[in-house]
């Protein structure tokens, strides 16, 4: 009813009103009650595990509310499958996409429709699909095949998908975990597009500044629970949201311990590798990081980042050049061996990398564990022994999951980073290579995960976190090297961010690698 | 023009229309063994339906077929015979499932093993009036050898050259029933027979009626060692799986290679210990077959156990225990087939499972609806 007064003329296009839905051990949504006006778009704010997907899974017509009505224009719902909810003119973006590499971009978006019947008019529809993406600005070639998009354009394709079906509600539920900020912009100019021309939007993030940017109100949920119902966003600050979500004071600026950097623990000289298309990713990088110190990554996604992690862990092979790990050689060496000298590596895709999705929470901890006693035992795995190891982490990461035993395909999101972080931090690695560690993690996280980082810094580990938010890879690093297309451009101590910009898009510091080399050598 | 795209998609000449839909949450764990249970009923329904078609009549011929492999205790055991194969070869392809190694290849590693036995007895590696126990252990060991390098290949191939496993499994399946033949026919053939010369009796596995004179009750049950054989082969491929490090490496890499790689498992070298492995039970389903029911090297050892435990891998879920009761209902079938007139009946419940069993994968990712024509 608030909400009614608070957007005066708007008409409401959903209301969700007393949704309850029961998992096994969970109570994922607790009557949560949600309003989303037409021509706004609304944002969906929580925890990790708060619920938020739940609820859109419910309203795109995945799971079944066990209590409680859906009324969408004016008309009450009962969706059995995502295809009632489009019917409905609903839609929902996951967080991991459902198209099929080898397929065009037109195919994809007919994929499933039954319109284009016995012969395919492919140019026809391919001319539909691009005009469709020029009303609201976005640019995809519809011959493309999937496997070449970009991540922000395969988002573009399944939002595309979307409108062709006649969405006129759209769900995106964490669509800038994956994006560069620059997509994030062009994302962010799509959906204006898409408000002007009446359409509603649901926007899950956790990023706060994301959040108040972009979104007229927002909803809140806490444990399944409504803190805040549709809030105009004018106005409210950030911290205030962070309470709502967390129920508690959040910290943004960490204060860091002052350390003295030791020894040098990762050393990389003139590294050169390929992608996954056989390009080269990386042309001699060469940096080192020591003990007791953050060393930052910064730059634009793809610009050789991911191939980097991966052969310091020994994943990509190296074309030239050496990586040494604690004064030994591990250039080109099994990734068993980097991970016995203490190299733990928080990977990128938590998705395809660095989980087995059917594997219990408790074969998912001891990955790296489970030859080492007491979890090994001769051949065999001391069962107790990893059960007692899996609900420690559970208690001291805060994983939210009814039991160990559980498949961690059925974690949210962010419960799921939380499974990698535990595992690879508290193997108390010498060397920790970072990528990415708060993405999808909720405020109240990402302070904890941070926390963890600077822990491990005092502790003595070398970290180097690759990362694209500029503000954590600020708060956290000593040092920040740029990269760009596979080369240090140049390192920043001083937090400058103005310095770090031109490091991203290309500019070469004074200090860069060359002189770098000379430096330490 | 996207509102009218999804507007047409209905037939026009039936009162309802059927959706198919992918599921894009798994159904619960429970739906899964509801669904095995259903398509069994299913098929048993499907056959009593065509029983009545030709005339017959599905009751007596059901319950003809329950009491030819149930009804006593000596048909009991006879099922029980069939059914030892086709554990052990069940247990044989769930290793192998488990890691998403499709070892089509059971059959010829059954006849390989097989071989590996008789030639104990037939080259001969041990005299024959050895004991009992040691000819039994040298068989054992080798028919699970020879099973073993005849899994050693296509592992090896695969994780070399990306061979893929399931034509190298079937063709390997062609080799060894020629391999077989010719030592049958040329080499130890009984008198011109195809078949090998009867293995004394200390190479018999012990069956059940040779303690007869003890316990009279057991005279004439057939049922061999072979029993025991497979019930540790299943405790110790749960062992495996479930509670080693070996098992644990081969559940990651099943379930999602990237991480597996990511995690430092070697996934080539324990593609060909899999394979290995996998071979080495189906050769130790042979050695049991040849020491236990046939007693001779000959062509015909197998009504296509090697193929048949892979549907009981399959409809067991690569569940190691669930394996034996599965076995147990299609050694039951196989035992039918025999007594009952027309044989085909049996047959015909095994093909209906195997095309339900595909379904049921189906099922498990899609939704069936069905909806009445005007509904939105
Ligand atoms: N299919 C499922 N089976 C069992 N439990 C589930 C299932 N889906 C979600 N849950 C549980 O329900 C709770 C809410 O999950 P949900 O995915 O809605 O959280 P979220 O707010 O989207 O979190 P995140 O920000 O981490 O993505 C979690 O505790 C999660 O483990
Ligand atoms: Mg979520």
């Amino acid at each position: 009813m608030e909400a009614v007064q608070n957007s005066q003329e708007k008409p409401i296009a959903v209301q969700m009103s007393g949704i309850v839905k029961h998992f096994p051990g969970v109570l994922a949504n607790d009557h949560v009650d949600f309003t989303l006006l037409k021509g706004e778009i609304h944002a969906l704010l929580g925890e990790n595990g708060a619920g938020k997907s739940t609820l859109m899974n419910i309203l795109a017509g995945l799971y079944h509310p066990d209590a409680g009505t859906i009324v969408v224009n004016g008309k009450i719902c009962h969706f059995n499958s995502p295809r009632d909810a489009i019917h409905a003119g609903i839609g929902m973006i996951h967080q991991h996409f459902m198209l099929v590499p080898s397929m065009t971009v037109t195919e994809n978006i007919l994929l499933g429709l039954e319109e284009p019947r016995f012969r395919l008019r492919l140019p026809y529809y391919d001319e539909q699909i691009s005009a469709l993406g020029e009303r609201f600005g976005m640019k995809v070639d519809p011959k493309a095949r999937i496997w070449q998009l970009s991540v922000g354009e395969q988002q573009r394709v399944e939002i595309l998908k979307m409108l062709y079906r006649g969405a006129e509600i759209l769900i995106m539920d964490e669509p800038t975990a994956v994006l560069a900020p620059a997509e994030v912009e062009e994302l962010f100019h799509t959906l204006r597009r898409m408000r002007e021309e009446g359409k509603s939007i649901i926007f899950i993030s956790h990023k706060l500044n994301e959040v108040t940017s972009i979104a007229d109100r927002v909803t809140v949920l806490r444990r399944g629970k409504v803190t805040a119902a549709g809030l105009p966003l004018a106005g409210v600050s950030r911290a205030e949201l962070a309470r709502l979500m967390v129920g508690r004071e959040v910290v943004f600026n960490i204060q860091k311990k002052p350390v003295q950097p030791g020894e040098v623990v990762l050393k990389v000289e003139n590294l050169h590798a390929l992608n996954d298309r056989g390009l080269p990713a990386l042309r001699g990088v060469s940096f080192e990081v020591r003990r007791g110190e953050i060393v930052g990554l910064a730059g634009v996604a793809g610009n050789g980042q991911r191939e980097l992690a991966e052969v310091i862990t020994c994943m990509r092979k190296a074309e030239k050049g050496h990586v040494w790990v604690g004064g030994e050689e591990i250039t080109n060496c099994n990734v068993s061996k980097g991970i016995r000298k203490g190299v733990a590596h928080i990977p990128e895709d938590r998705n395809h990398v660095g989980t087995a999705p059917n594997l219990s929470v408790t074969d998912n901890v001891i990955l790296k564990k489970y030859k080492e006693p007491p979890i090994a035992s001769g051949w065999m795995l001391n069962h107790v022994a990893a059960t007692g190891y899996a609900e420690d982490l559970k208690k001291g990461f805060e994983i939210l999951v009814p039991t160990v035993e559980t498949p961690v395909r059925l974690l949210s999101g962010g419960n799921l980073q939380r499974v990698i972080l535990a595992r690879e931090i508290s193997a108390q690695p010498q060397l920790l290579i970072a990528v990415q560690p708060t993405r999808g993690l909720d405020v109240g996280a990402i302070e904890g995960v941070h926390r963890l980082l600077l822990a491990q810094r005092e502790a003595g580990a070398a970290i180097l976190l690759i990362s694209e938010e500029l503000e954590e890879l600020i708060d956290l690093s000593d040092r920040i090297l740029g990269i760009y297309e596979g080369q240090i451009m140049g390192e920043v101590t001083d937090g400058n961010i103005e310095a770090i910009g031109l490091m991203m898009t290309g500019t070469r510091l004074e200090n860069a690698p060359v002189s770098q080399e000379a430096h330490h050598e | 023009m996207s509102e009218s795209t999804l507007n047409q998609r209905k037939s026009n000449w039936l009162p309802f229309t059927v959706e198919v839909e992918p599921r894009l949450t798994p159904p619960p764990a429970w739906f899964s063994w509801a669904l095995t249970i259903g398509l069994i009923i299913f098929a048993l329904l499907i056959g009593a339906l065509v029983i009545a078609f030709a005339g017959g009549n599905p009751w007596a011929a059901y319950s003809h077929i329950a009491r030819a492999s149930f009804g006593s205790i000596g048909v009991l055991s006879d099922t029980l015979v069939k059914a030892i194969p086709l554990m052990i070869v069940g247990l044989a392809c769930t290793i192998a499932f488990r890691m998403r190694i499709w070892n089509i290849g059971a059959e010829g590693q059954f006849f390989l093993g097989a071989f590996g036995a008789s030639a104990v007895v037939l080259t001969p590696i041990l005299p024959s009036d050895s004991p009992q126990w040691l000819f039994i252990l040298t068989m054992l060991i080798f028919g699970m050898a020879a099973g073993a390098i005849w899994g050693f290949i296509p592992g090896y191939l695969k994780a070399k050259f990306n061979v893929n496993e399931v034509i190298s499994t079937l063709m390997l399946n062609y080799i060894a029933v020629s391999w077989n033949n010719y030592w049958i026919y040329a080499v130890w053939t009984e008198g011109g027979f195809q078949m090998s010369r009867m293995f004394p009796r200390n190479a018999w596995l012990p069956r059940l009626t040779d303690f007869a004179d003890r316990v009279p009750a057991f005279g004439g049950l057939t049922v061999h060692f072979g029993l025991v054989l497979a019930i540790l082969a299943a405790i110790v491929v749960w062992l495996i799986l479930y509670r080693s490090q070996w098992g644990y490496e081969i559940r990651v890499v099943g379930d999602n290679p990237p991480t597996a790689r990511y995690a430092g498992i070697p996934i080539a070298r324990n593609t060909v210990l899999v394979m290995m492995l996998s071979g080495a039970l189906a050769g130790l389903a042979g050695m049991s077959e040849i020491s236990g029911v046939v007693h001779r090297l000959q062509g015909a050892i197998s009504p296509g156990y090697g193929y048949t435990g892979i549907i009981v891998a399959w409809l067991a879920k690569l569940n190691p225990f669930a394996v034996i009761p599965v076995a147990i209902f299609f050694g039951a079938l196989i035992l039918a087939g025999r007594e009952i007139q027309p044989s085909g009946i049996p047959k015909m419940i095994q093909g209906i499972i195997l095309v339900c069993l595909i379904a049921s994968d189906f099922l498990m990712r899609n939704k069936i609806r069905i909806r009445r024509k005007g509904e939105a």
